[in-house]
């Protein structure tokens, strides 16, 4: 299901251009019409986890490398920020917020660096292995560790910073801040998908052995695509304490992840676009599984859609909508 | 030395339960490459089951007889009716086993909910033994080490000695040429797929005798399996032998010397296999 296909589709440019216009027009004027609880806890929330399914899709559909750790790469991006930050447990370093998102961002992306330098010696089915075993790990060290993560407890009391005289806690601005950082993640997966290194990247995916005979530094492309996926991820991870106002052992937990590899799989893992519609529907469905069925039954829900995915349509929501497309073409 | 040696007794036996559910796992990937990551709901749902029947007929043998041979017949359905189709798609097999843990966790709540429960064992088995150089040891954790014991040697035999056992290790190293001398390979997967599952199903009704069954334990076993395979090498029966020691022994060892971190231990050591030994202590190269 990943890297069967190339990734640049051949498209009509002038109806993309159309439609990301009509898109960020939408997303624009949203919040005006929408209520609180649609801008913050559907839209913002959307656009947070749909930034780090993103990085899960860049490392899954350009490198065909499945990373279930990408949720703690996040998750230490967050806890980094409870920790230089400021926090109720007064265990904070309380770094004003540049600097605090600087450093959580950088060590996020050390630490994604490192997953990506253990992982990188194994292939396929053993990634998803050894991501999600690193990723248990993580978990397990920050429920143990009391000293720097707070254990079981782990952090509460974080708030966005208030920027330019913005309170960035209220719903409008926090709606931007989540817009603008998917919009940016976003735009740089599709230019790092027509640059000479992801071209590279893809070209590894499809054919690893030619690509080293070419005298590409295979390690290397794959390591950097780690850097890359964890840069990305650490946005969303600074960005959803903000948002939730706390971290925990249970937000970097085994469900955690598999949400993620779930967002990112039932979207399409064929385009960055992917990670975002797989976001929206797990939203929509998680707030509005009360309706369909039992809200304790959520998992349920999902898990049938996921499972469906990857039996009927092993591209997504994405290649669901492909398919259609070109039955319309085609009668 | 008290301590020392009732942590190497303890370690030994959560090795003993530790190999259970990782033979099953590991031999199911060996033959087919299929990582079923649902290998951890296997071995609750068996557990369930195997509660269920012993709390109608009271029977202990009955429930662990009902843990395997229900999810053995759960691993048959599973290989005929979903991986079958997919064969060779090893990345897609993953994740719909994924997609059915998520599924069979969910499942296994709403049926038995959030509760504990605690198996009652046969008298036999109940209480303590003076053991020379140990001192009072549980029977039934005796128990577990034998029963490993048993189906460890019982697994060597069947897979060394018998006429399945020698197509089994010939699909591992080549299934094509054992398609091609005309051997029915889907009836061979249905074979072992249904052991392991039927292994962590009767690991499921052991191991929760010995200490308890909850939501939560599905993705420890398949969590523990993960790390035993993976540092003992996958497909390899003998990996899981040592594998399993070595886990079992480092979680033992760092419960009682260093408790904060023992669990953090199983995750250093695999990484540091990985760093030196990618494809596990006695696994072959891919």
């Amino acid at each position: 299901m990943v890297g069967r296909s190339a990734q640049i589709p051949t498209v009509n440019s002038q109806a993309v251009g159309v439609s990301y216009i009509l898109l960020g027009a939408f997303l624009l004027i949203y919040p005006w019409f929408a209520s609180p609880f649609w801008t913050v806890q559907i839209g913002a929330q959307s656009f947070i986890l749909g930034v780090i399914a993103l990085s899960l899709t860049l490392l899954a559909g350009y490198g065909g490398m499945v990373s279930l750790a990408q949720l703690s790469v996040a998750g230490c991006a967050g806890y980094m920020v409870a920790i230089w930050g400021f926090n109720d447990a007064k265990m904070s370093l309380g770094w004003p917020w540049i600097p605090t998102v600087f450093m959580a961002v950088l060590i996020a992306v050390i630490f994604g660096t490192l997953i990506g330098a253990v992982s990188v010696r194994t292939e396929g089915i053993y990634t998803i292995m050894i991501t999600l075993a690193i990723s248990v790990g993580f978990h397990y060290f920050v429920r143990q560790n009391y000293p720097i993560f707070n254990g079981w407890n782990g952090f509460a009391g974080l708030k966005p910073p208030v920027i330019a005289g913005v309170n960035m806690r209220d719903p409008i601005p926090f709606y931007y801040l989540s817009l603008g950082a998917a919009a940016i993640a976003y735009a740089a997966s599709v230019y790092l998908g027509r640059s000479t290194f992801g071209l590279s990247l893809q070209g590894i995916r499809d054919n690893d052995r030619r690509m080293r005979a070419l005298g590409f530094n295979v390690t290397a492309h794959r390591i950097l695509a780690y850097s890359i996926a964890a840069l990305i991820a650490s946005l969303g991870g600074v960005l959803i304490v903000w948002l939730n106002g706390r971290i925990d052992p249970a937000s970097v937990g085994v469900g955690a992840t598999i949400d993620i590899l779930v967002i990112a799989v039932v979207g399409g893992l064929g385009h960055p676009i992917g990670a975002f519609v797989g976001a929206v529907l797990f939203i929509l469905l998680e707030n509005f599984a009360v309706d369909l069925i039992d809200r304790e039954r959520f998992n349920l829900l999902i898990g049938a859609v996921f499972l469906a995915i990857v039996l009927f349509s092993p591209d997504g929501i994405l290649g669901l909508w492909q398919k259609i497309k070109k039955a319309m073409i085609r009668p | 030395m008290k301590l020392f040696i009732m942590t190497i007794m303890n370690g030994l036996t959560l090795a003993a339960l530790y190999f259970l559910v990782a033979s099953g796992f590991t031999l199911v990937f060996g033959l087919m490459r299929n990582v079923n990551l649902a290998h951890g709901s296997l071995y609750l749902l068996g557990a369930y089951i195997g509660f269920s029947i012993l709390e109608l007929s009271g029977s202990w043998i009955l429930g662990v007889a009902a843990g395997f041979l229900s999810m053995a017949m759960m691993g048959l359905l599973f290989q005929v009716c979903i991986f079958r189709g997919m064969e060779g798609q090893d990345l897609r097999q993953t994740m719909v086993s994924i997609g059915i843990s998520i599924i069979l966790a969910d499942l296994m709540l709403a049926i038995w909910g959030g509760n504990t429960y605690q198996f009652e064992i046969p008298d036999a088995l109940y209480g303590g033994i003076r053991l020379p150089l140990v001192g009072a040891y549980t029977i039934y954790r005796l128990f577990i080490l034998g029963v490993a014991l048993v189906i460890g040697l019982a697994l060597w035999f069947f897979l060394t000695r018998t006429q399945v056992g020698m197509k089994i290790r010939a699909g591992v190293d080549d299934k094509d040429m054992l398609a091609a001398t005309g051997v029915n390979v889907h009836r061979i997967f249905a074979i072992v797929f249904a052991i392991g599952a039927g292994l962590a199903g009767l690991a499921g009704v052991v191991g929760g005798s010995a200490l308890s069954i909850a939501p939560g334990e599905d993705v420890r076993y398949l969590l523990a399996s993960l790390v035993v395979v993976i540092v003992g090498g996958m497909g390899s029966l003998g990996g899981a032998v040592l594998g399993s020691l070595l886990i079992g022994l480092a979680e033992q060892f760092g419960l009682a010397y260093t408790p904060t971190y023992s669990v953090v231990y199983t995750y250093i050591i695999m990484i540091v296999t990985l760093a030196f030994r990618p494809q596990g202590l006695f696994g072959r190269k891919a």
